[in-house]
């Protein structure tokens, strides 16, 4: 029989509450049918005793308390699932809105998903190569794992996130791949951008679209994230598929959390944001990783918009301190015309350590991505030095850091949007901007490294051969 | 029917009704699937009970059975070696039960209770025993031996004792008659609540040091034994890098490691590591002598209230067996978090950036159960603790940090810039302190050298004169400095270089005893010494760094094996060469 409650006792911004009701579980879904006839989804936020109150994902626009009859399903919210979701148009609570006809699900799956148990968890080494410089050489990704790209409005995150999905590939490996693209609150544009991306890139029959765009609902953009990260770990642990998910924007779905958790009337912590903040973004990051003995692994780069460019700000403060490591794009360098304007400095993938060097890509790479950490931050040293006595009052050695830190963005980080670079030619470059600094000077490196790759005058025939924009 | 009943659900706190018999900190199992919680609140007939688990499905009306009893935990062999959850659930237990997702209500023991255990029991029947009279002891890993001691509170005579043997550890090994005639049954295992501290004779000073092979702890920051520190940063600064490279190399016998709202990636790496790399000491695997609990990130917030407790339990548990025990907690800012959480969830008052009034007496509490005691045994033994602090934004001003600092004595301040530059450990020389330095003076004096302690000091002035000249630096450049102090930049760029920065890839710099620091210190003031004394004659340095010999010595740390500090020689008699060299060429 199905038992459904007529009239609501009480309505407030996305929130409703019905009393008189038993048997109603914490988390619960419930349907609501609206007088025309029309359905929305909510979920028991609250339960007390007779009371539950209910988050309706559509927004409450049209209901009153009398128009709506709701019908509690027994079960928390999830998400239909099979492999036919791969080159499919999704909203953002799952539901199907390309027009090609509703999903014949495999199984369902609660969106909240559970922990990987972290003895369960393999450790993840491979290296994913991007055929961006500044990633393969001192960010490098790896599989499995969760390196978000810090951003502002207007800089080429998209840009730089889509190059990376398209010319991402994993040395020696034929696993399948798929891709998993969540948007949140981003405008159409954007996520045209990217379905343009990855047809051009041949892969659209490998992506599953999730789609909350920014006029739509920010209920249902609270379980967007959520139910493609369902969806990626179906694929990657139940099909094998090497799953990377782009989620945009991060910064969109933290603000719905806290419109949401303010209209629930809690106490605010930092700017307003729900002191479960963190406890929420980890509950979506931590679920990137690779699971002993399962084929698949799910790979996560989230893209948010740092507010006012401030790498405080409570959003990618909780990331950075969930995440392994970010990709930090820059004002300046964006403004210089760099592309991609990514900060090498505060940028920073925490796998890395572990999927470099002997045996998994080449010797010399740990050592040269220090060498060029260190020998950068002295650039920033002398260039602040530079701008109070002027640079012809420097050193000769502080010269040549300067030169150093100008042939380095132009020369390594700067790269076309089509440009896909081996791994030898990334770290080739690496040591011949280091030729312009004295040997003496690096000393992250070894000796044997020295003696093997440092060669003098290398950047004049580089600089001969292809002058700097 | 259970006499309780849920009322309420709202997120991990859940409203019970239905009688007036819950004590406070009891714990419960909520639910038809069994959730664990514990009661945080009791008013009229309405108790307050915070789950452990993600409560989706608890509906009004479910039961709620109490166990009578505190959150405890079943403390005894079986420990070493393993991975546990917030609340003392063994992962690969729970991994078998419900595969590579964590399931919920679980409710499974921390001990293997199948395995058996060979005991050689200590006491007879008629022999009277006392709180710490060792009763019976196992050899729980390769490098440790169990004791079980009676517990506090029990006098009496030995009314039955088994003959030595297998048991497990719910075995009854031995019993003891008090003088009321009560009887107790003691077995390998016993429960013990988490959240008070265990029970010791009395607390001693602190004056041995807990020895890390980490340069700049041993040498500038100093931990004893028995200490608290901290390790604040901001996110990508090294704090879990830190503490890893403690828990592999610091000399404690037993290392807790507690994942507390962490990474899941960052524990199963602990988990392999730990497993791979061998102690210094006795070639035995690290796994061998460590406990991993992890809450990680995602894991029930509750729990993670309840981990550090479970981690510090463990920790005393140990040390009541005569064991010195490091507790390395990454980080109790989450905790301290999870702690606001629960407390806006309770509609109780917020202070400060809406934590609780109590984080700091809980933050006290806490840090107050490290030490080094004498335990009811008569041995010796000591917790120390060292905490990640995780302050938002990087800014050390905010209330987890301030409240913590002002119950540790030890504080390594992370630093972002020497992140960015790749200078790790990030610790900043000018930002960090211990006050353990002058206690553990006389240790160093005796058992490494009289000049240890100069060596510390001198370097330590080198890096604050040069801190002081750095800011004259960044405005008018180094060129024009007196020669003086341009030699004490140059020989700060070799301290923090050579020194200060240590590479835990590196096979022989990951982990450096303390003959070999001081070795280090007093070959780069070898160096300052001679060339200042040739500055002082108007020698210009620059002649001495085109010997090359300030590069040179940057380098020593990767070329001078650990155990065979004979290669100085060869860079004394470069430094002696190198000044005798531009001496002459001066004379």
């Amino acid at each position: 029989m199905r038992l459904e409650y007529t009239g609501l006792s009480d309505l407030n911004g996305s929130l409703v509450a019905l009393e008189g009701v038993s048997g109603v579980a914490y988390d619960e879904l419930a349907e609501l049918t609206m007088s025309d006839g029309s359905h929305r989804y909510g979920r028991v936020i609250l339960i007390e005793g007779d009371r539950a109150v209910l988050q309706v994902f559509e927004g409450t626009r049209g209901i009153s308390l009398e128009n709506t009859r709701t019908h509690f399903t027994g079960r928390p919210m999830d998400i239909a699932l099979s492999k036919e979701m791969l080159g499919r148009v999704l909203d953002g609570a799952g539901r199907p809105i390309d027009g090609l006809g509703e999903l014949y699900p495999d199984e369902r799956r609660n969106i909240n998903g559970s922990a990987i148990n972290p003895v369960s968890r393999q450790y993840p080494r491979s290296c994913i190569y991007t055929g961006i410089s500044a990633i393969d050489g001192c960010s490098t990704l790896i599989r499995g794992q969760k390196l978000p790209i810090f951003s502002g409005a207007g800089m080429a995150h998209n840009e730089l996130a889509a190059q990376m999905v398209r010319q991402a590939r994993v040395a020696g490996d034929d696993g399948e791949f798929a891709i998993v693209f969540a948007a949140m609150g981003v405008k159409n544009d954007v996520a045209e951008f990217f379905r343009r991306n990855f047809e051009e890139a041949g892969a659209l029959q490998r992506v599953v679209m999730f789609l909350n765009l920014a006029s739509d609902p920010i209920i249902e953009r609270i379980l967007t994230p959520r139910c493609a990260l369902t969806a990626a770990e179906y694929l990657a642990f139940t099909h094998g598929y090497h799953v990377l998910v782009v989620m945009t924007d991060m910064t969109s779905y933290c603000e719905a959390v806290r419109e949401f958790s303010s209209s629930k009337g809690e106490i605010p912590s930092r700017k307003g944001f729900p002191a479960y903040l963190y406890s929420d973004l980890a509950s979506l990051y931590e679920r990137a990783g690779m699971i002993q003995g399962k084929k698949g692994s799910v790979t996560q780069v989230p893209i948010l918009t740092m507010p006012n460019d401030d790498i405080t700000h409570p959003i990618p403060d909780l990331t950075g301190y969930i995440t392994e490591g970010q990709i930090v794009l820059d004002r300046n360098m964006d403004q210089s015309g760099v592309y991609p304007p990514i900060n090498i400095l505060s940028s920073l993938s925490r796998l890395m350590k572990d999927g470099i060097g002997k045996g998994f890509t080449r010797e010399d790479h740990p050592g040269l991505s220090n060498q060029l950490f260190a020998s950068y931050s002295k650039v920033q040293d002398a260039r602040s030095l530079a701008s109070v006595i002027g640079e012809d009052e420097l050193s000769p050695l502080d010269k040549q850091y300067l030169q150093f830190g100008r042939a380095f963005e132009q020369y390594f980080v700067r790269q076309g949007q089509q440009e896909d670079r081996s791994l030898e030619q990334t770290l080739e470059l690496g040591w011949t901007l280091l030729s312009i600094l004295p040997r003496g000077e690096l000393d992250r490196v070894s000796d044997q490294e020295l003696d093997q790759h440092y060669r003098e005058g290398a950047f004049e025939a580089l600089a001969a051969e292809a002058p700097a924009v | 029917m259970s006499e309780y009943q849920i009322y309420s659900v709202n997120g991990p706190v859940v409203k019970v009704t239905g009688g007036r018999g819950l004590a406070m900190m009891d714990m419960v199992y909520a639910g038809e699937e069994e959730l664990i919680g514990e009661v945080v609140g009791v008013e009229n007939d309405m108790t307050t009970v915070q789950v452990y688990e993600d409560t989706a499905g608890l509906a009004p009306g479910q039961p709620v059975r109490t166990t009578g009893a505190p959150m405890s935990l079943l403390l005894g062999p079986g420990l070493l070696g393993n991975i546990f959850d917030g609340i003392g659930r063994p992962l690969r237990d729970l991994e078998a039960i419900s595969g590579p997702f964590l399931g919920r209500g679980v409710n499974i023991p921390t001990l293997d209770r199948e395995k058996r255990w060979e005991v050689a029991v200590a006491v007879k029947e008629g022999d009277p025993v006392a709180p710490g009279t060792m009763y019976a002891q196992c050899q729980e890993t390769a490098a440790i031996v169990h004791r079980c001691l009676v517990p506090a509170g029990l006098n009496g005579t030995v009314t039955k004792a088994v003959a030595n043997g297998a048991y497990t550890v719910d075995d009854v090994l031995v019993e003891v008659t008090d003088g009321r005639g009560k009887v107790t049954q003691l077995k390998l295992a016993a429960r013990c609540p988490i959240r008070g501290a265990r029970p010791m004779r009395r607390r001693l000073p602190i004056t041995r040091p807990l020895i890390t092979g980490q340069r700049i702890i041993d040498t500038l920051f100093p931990i004893g034994k028995g200490g608290a520190a901290a390790i604040p940063g901001p996110f990508g600064a090294g704090k879990t890098m830190t503490q890893h490279q403690l828990a592999k190399w610091s000399d404690a016998d037993i290392i807790v490691y507690l994942g507390c709202g962490e990474r899941g990636n960052e524990m199963t790496q602990a988990l392999e590591e730990f497993s791979e790399l061998k102690d210094p000491r006795n070639g035995l695997p690290l796994m061998n002598r460590t406990i991993l609990i992890a809450n990680t990130s995602n894991m029930p917030v509750a729990a993670r209230e309840a981990s550090v407790y479970t981690g510090m339990t463990i920790a005393e548990y140990y040390r009541d067996m005569g064991y010195h025990v490091a507790l390395m907690a990454d980080s109790t800012s989450r905790w301290a978090e999870a702690l606001r959480e629960i407390s806006g969830r309770l509609e109780e008052m917020p202070a400060e950036e809406g934590f609780p009034a109590y984080l700091a007496s809980r933050l006290a509490e806490f840090y107050e159960r490290a030490g080094y005691v004498e335990t009811l045994e008569g041995k010796e033994g000591s917790v120390t603790v060292i905490g990640a602090v995780s302050p938002q934004g990087g800014d050390f001003s905010e209330p987890v940090t301030q409240n913590t600092k002002r119950f540790i004595r030890c504080f390594w301040a992370l630093d972002r810039g020497l992140a960015y530059a790749r200078h790790f450990p990030s610790i900043h020389w000018m930002n960090s302190y211990s006050e353990y330095t002058a206690e553990l003076k006389p240790w160093y004096n005796e058992n490494v050298s009289p000049d240890f302690d100069r060596c510390r000091q001198r370097i330590s002035n080198l890096l604050r004169e040069e801190s002081q000249l750095m800011e004259i630096v960044k405005l008018i450049g180094s060129d024009i400095l007196p020669e003086d102090q341009k030699l004490t930049i140059e020989t700060a760029r070799v301290i923090r270089l050579g020194f200060l920065q240590q590479n835990a890839y590196h096979e022989i710099d990951t982990y450096v005893p303390l003959q070999k620091q001081l070795k280090m210190m007093q070959t780069i003031l070898r160096l300052y010494d001679g060339v200042k004394e040739a500055v002082d004659r108007a020698v210009p340095l620059s002649q001495f760094t085109a010997t090359g010999v300030f590069d040179s010595l940057v380098k020593m740390k990767y070329e001078i094996p650990n155990d065979d500090l004979s290669g100085f020689s060869r860079y004394e008699q470069e430094i002696d060469a190198a000044l005798a060299k531009v001496n002459a060429a001066n004379s």
